[in-house]
């Protein structure tokens, strides 16, 4: 079977304070520490998982620059077989779906069973996944935390609904889903694996190679401008249950319940 | 009138010359041995290089007082000196047996003593070995079977008691001593009965109570008994010898080699591969060990030598709370598959995982690497190389608890396990008030300092921990040491990132701290963190000599540069705990109790465990983020014995035991009923002013501001 994964480097939120910069307009990025999104390595240990049982190839590719290489080489540290970088300076500041596009494009050259990505960056919207899988026409699904593989062209997956109850679902390939964290648990990339890597070709794919159209993507084909970057006003604190002890007890539980803590 | 007795060789046995028989005995036996223990060495030979032949000296002086002088045995009184006596038994024992193999079965040989005194003395204590290993043998068997010390139990899921197999062997030797002062009594009683005059047994010996037993058998049945004891005891001498390497008992012929070739630099990990570079080990395709083809020849030498008496389990912090970790049970595991593995009869498959079949990932990571197993084992087996070994192969495979992987990455990319900013790492010394009470100088190109202060990142990053960062620095300056820290240049010292198999990473960490260390110039390191002090001294090549807090105190407190004011609340009790990494593995244990007890007024309990038996809080480091299974935390046992102990207070020299034991006073419910101080933190309170107060630099400072303010 052969997959892709869709990563994206984006700034690492718990080794980082992120504080708005002194304009006022974006968050600081001087001194950020960058890692490969939470999510997407989930989706390449599964990647990785599905085709030690079912043979084949990951892949994992990324729409940005130069620096995102160091993000490919980690997780092909981690087993991916292939590293893509598509960059190139008309895709800069493309909104989501521009990035959607290119990636289209790229998908359109190659051939792919499966498209991975995670559920969501930690600096995005959660929308590549179901935007590519329109482009391309694929099925989709989201918030996915269990792959099973039943024959070449059907895959049994699950989701989490309320209350920690499951939902399986079938769905054909090719397809893309995009993945959950807690599916699986990522193996660790030591310094050992970076090293071997280190000297691996990476093929970088710029606007001519993948043949998209220049006015689809980009910084003035956005339709989706990001205005404003603010720090919330602080509230109140935190929910006091009112009323007698039961009154407060039932609350608490409905509250439980709600949240998936109690069955 | 009876004959003399003739010698044994001489006798017929069914029709069969005595002297073949004995000859043919002789050979059968040493043949099987020698091709058990040839096959016994098979897995051995495949084994990773472990070089193990340097500073022969140093190995004999070892030999002298862990073999001959059964150094370790005493810790554990009764079985100790039981020991001591049984292997001083054998000893003299020995000697006999190895003139009868070395001098063949000569016709006559054995009828015939050594000459003149020394056979005289010689037989003598002969007779009392073989009485006191005889008793020696009927309290052990009685241990085992009535007393049932704890440390022998086996614990279900590791298989069946060793309890029959242990009875059988130690009978065996009792059975071995019964037939040799058969043997000869049943000879002295036939000369007796004769009216000849005879040299008797050793009074009270055992071959004295059967000789009086037998003062008036028959001669006909002395003969046979006399020929009889003779064949039980050469068939029981090598059944025994050849049934030993079977079992733990093996340690009678493996352990004068095994403490021979015993680690002699403590404090330090092996390499990844001894016969591999630093730079060539980035080539290998494998590293650590994940078969048993993997370990070292020494380590599975190791295995054979375990005496299965448990006092490494029976000490291990990790054991104790319920952690999946028996240290006992890591080497008896492994020398069990060697065994089922590499067969002596029939062939040899080996190279299967390790992890996922005798062990478990869990069992791996639970190990602080404390080194009370180390510090217990009479035969020197060798425990945290082997446990760095299988981290460094599931590191490798990328088999890493999801808890660790976190500060592993934060390490790697921000020099230290929280994450947090580089250029934070010395924000301790701004503190508000502590800043215009201490000036701590940033080593780099504008300043230098004659002493570096090593912080390390918990004492650095830490909200708690940096009071001790802070208490240091100023118990520094009241000492007059001129020192200075390396700020946003020093890295996490990398000791439990090597101790957790990312040989690599440390690698990395360490190469950034020797550049900044090397480049500030200074002649002296003092640390306050225990496994900083560890790694910079034994870890880290070619540094300026590296020193904890606690001997620099005691140091100018015997000098006279410090001294310390009376304790203010008379009531509380003080009690030391000794950290793993400065005590156990540095041999660190009078320093901090010379500066307690330097306090006026101080009352101080000691612990029932403490110094080189001290209990681990629970470790530090990379320990600090791994949640293991375990019934109950090793900090809330520790705090326990503190209670126990009669104390309230617990002083430590380590930031990792505080975060310990601070938590786990509350784990505990102790709050209010005690607390915990840092040793620089109580020494930093308890400053006098008498003595040199502040830094010449300081005063020369407020003399230049006093100055400006004149002129304006």
């Amino acid at each position: 079977m052969e997959i892709l994964v869709c990563i994206k480097r984006v700034p690492d939120t718990s080794e980082n304070e992120i504080e708005l910069n002194s304009n006022g307009n974006d968050i600081e990025r001087d001194d950020l520490v960058y890692s490969v999104n939470e999510a997407d390595n989930y989706a390449v240990e599964e990647a990785l998982q599905i085709v030690a049982r079912e043979g084949g190839n990951v892949t994992v590719v990324t729409v940005g620059s130069d620096e995102d290489d160091e993000s490919l080489r980690r997780e092909m540290a981690m087993g991916a077989n292939r590293g893509v970088l598509i960059s190139d300076e008309a895709f800069s500041s493309s909104d989501g779906k521009g990035i959607a596009t290119i990636l289209k494009a790229y998908v359109q050259q190659e051939h792919y069973d499966l498209i991975l990505t995670g559920v969501q960056a930690e600096d995005s919207a959660a929308q590549i996944g179901g935007m590519l899988a329109a482009m391309l026409d694929y099925p989709f699904a989201a918030l996915v935390n269990s792959i099973q593989v039943m024959d070449a062209r059907k895959l049994k997956i699950t989701r989490e609904i309320e209350g920690g109850s499951k939902e399986v679902n079938e769905i054909e390939l090719p397809c893309v889903l995009s993945i959950q964290t807690g599916i699986n648990e990522p193996r660790y990339v030591g310094m050992k694996g970076i090293r071997q890597v280190a000297s691996l070709n990476i093929p970088t794919l710029g606007l001519s190679e993948l043949r998209v159209d220049a006015s689809a993507v980009g910084e003035f084909a956005a339709r989706v401008k990001r205005e404003d970057y603010f720090v919330p006003a602080m509230g109140e604190g935190a929910e006091i249950l009112q009323g007698s002890r039961e009154v407060i007890i039932e609350k608490l539980i409905e509250l439980m319940r709600a949240k998936g803590a109690l069955k | 009138m009876g004959a003399a007795f003739l010698s044994p060789e001489q006798a017929t046995y069914w029709f069969i010359p005595g002297w073949w028989l004995f000859l043919a005995i002789h050979v059968l036996g040493l043949t099987c041995f020698g091709y058990i223990v040839t096959k016994r060495l098979v897995p051995l030979v495949q084994g990773a290089p472990d070089f193990r032949f340097d500073r022969p000296w140093l190995r004999l002086q070892k030999v002298l007082q862990f073999w001959l002088g059964q150094w370790k045995h005493p810790r554990y009184k009764f079985a100790g000196i039981l020991h001591i006596l049984i292997f001083a038994g054998f000893i003299v024992l020995a000697i006999r047996a190895f003139a009868v193999l070395l001098l063949g079965a000569q016709q006559n040989f054995l009828s015939q003593s050594p000459p003149g005194m020394i056979g005289h003395w010689y037989e003598i204590v002969t007779e009392y070995a073989a009485t006191v290993v005889f008793l020696c043998m009927v309290v052990a068997i009685g241990r085992r079977v009535f007393f049932k010390p704890a440390r022998y139990a086996v614990p279900a899921k590791y298989g069946k008691g060793h309890d029959a197999d242990a009875v059988f062997l130690l009978a065996l030797i009792a059975l071995l001593m019964i037939a040799d002062s058969l043997y000869q009594a049943s000879r002295t009683a036939s000369l007796v009965q004769q009216g000849q005059i005879v040299e008797l047994p050793a009074m009270l010996s055992l071959p004295w109570f059967i000789r009086n037993v037998l003062s008036v058998t028959p001669f006909s049945t002395l003969w046979n008994l006399y020929r009889g004891a003779y064949i039980v005891h050469q068939l029981t001498f090598y059944f025994l010898l050849c049934y030993r390497p079977f079992g733990i008992q093996f340690h009678v012929e493996t352990s004068l080699f095994n403490i021979f070739f015993a680690k002699l630099d403590r404090g330090t990990v092996k390499p990844v591969k001894w016969d591999v570079s630093d730079e060539q080990s980035d080539q290998l395709k494998s590293l650590g060990v994940k078969r048993f083809e993997d370990f070292t020849w020494k380590h599975m030498l190791d295995f054979y030598s375990c005496a299965d008496c448990g006092r490494c389990s029976d000490n291990c912090p990790a054991n104790a709370v319920g952690r999946p970790l028996s240290p006992r049970f890591l080497t008896i595991k492994a020398r069990d598959y060697s065994f089922e593995h590499y067969r002596v009869f029939g062939g040899s498959d080996g190279d299967q995982p390790l992890v996922g079949n005798i062990y478990s990932q869990d069992e791996i990571w639970s190990c602080t690497t404390c080194g009370a197993c180390e510090e217990e084992c009479p035969l020197l087996v060798e425990y945290i190389d082997k446990i760095v070994d299988l981290r460094r192969g599931l590191i490798d495979d990328g088999n890493v608890p999801q808890t660790l992987q976190r500060p592993l990455k934060a390490l790697e990319s921000r020099g230290n396990p929280y994450g947090k900013l580089e250029k934070k790492r010395a924000e301790w010394v701004k503190a508000a008030e502590f800043r215009h009470q201490c000036d701590v100088k940033i080593l780099d190109e504008s300043e230098a300092a004659e002493t570096l202060f090593f912080v390390d990142s918990i004492t650095s990053y830490d909200d708690r921990m940096q009071s001790i960062g802070r208490a240091t620095a100023k118990i520094l300056n009241r000492a007059g040491v001129d020192f200075g820290i390396l700020g946003t240049k020093e890295k996490d010292s990398g000791h439990e990132v090597r101790r957790f198999g990312e040989e690599m990473l440390f690698r990395a960490l360490r190469d950034d701290n020797v550049q900044a260390i090397r480049g500030s110039g200074v002649q002296r390191i003092v640390t306050a963190d225990p496994h900083a002090f560890n790694s910079l001294k034994h870890d880290y090549k070619n540094l300026p000599p590296v020193e904890h807090i606690s001997q620099l105190i005691a140091r100018h407190l015997k000098s006279g540069q410090l001294h310390l004011k009376p304790v203010e609340d008379q009531s509380k009790v003080y009690a030391y705990h000794d950290p793993c990494y400065l005590g156990r593995h540095n041999h660190i244990y009078d320093d901090p109790r010379y500066v307690l007890d330097a306090i006026p007024g101080l009352r101080r309990v000691e612990m029932k465990r403490s110094r080189d038996r001290s209990f681990c809080c629970g470790g530090g480091g990379l320990m600090l983020f791994y949640e293991p299974k375990e019934e109950q935390r090793m900090g809330v046992v520790r705090v326990k014995m503190a209670a126990e102990a009669g104390a309230n207070v617990i002083v430590t020299a380590c930031p990792c035991c505080m975060a310990n034991i601070e938590d786990a006073i509350k784990v505990a419910g102790l709050e209010g009923k005690m607390i915990a101080t840092d040793l620089a933190e109580l020494v930093e309170k308890q400053m006098t002013d008498n003595g040199p107060q502040i830094k010449p630099q300081l005063v020369q400072k407020q003399n230049e501001l006093a100055t400006v303010a004149h002129s304006s």
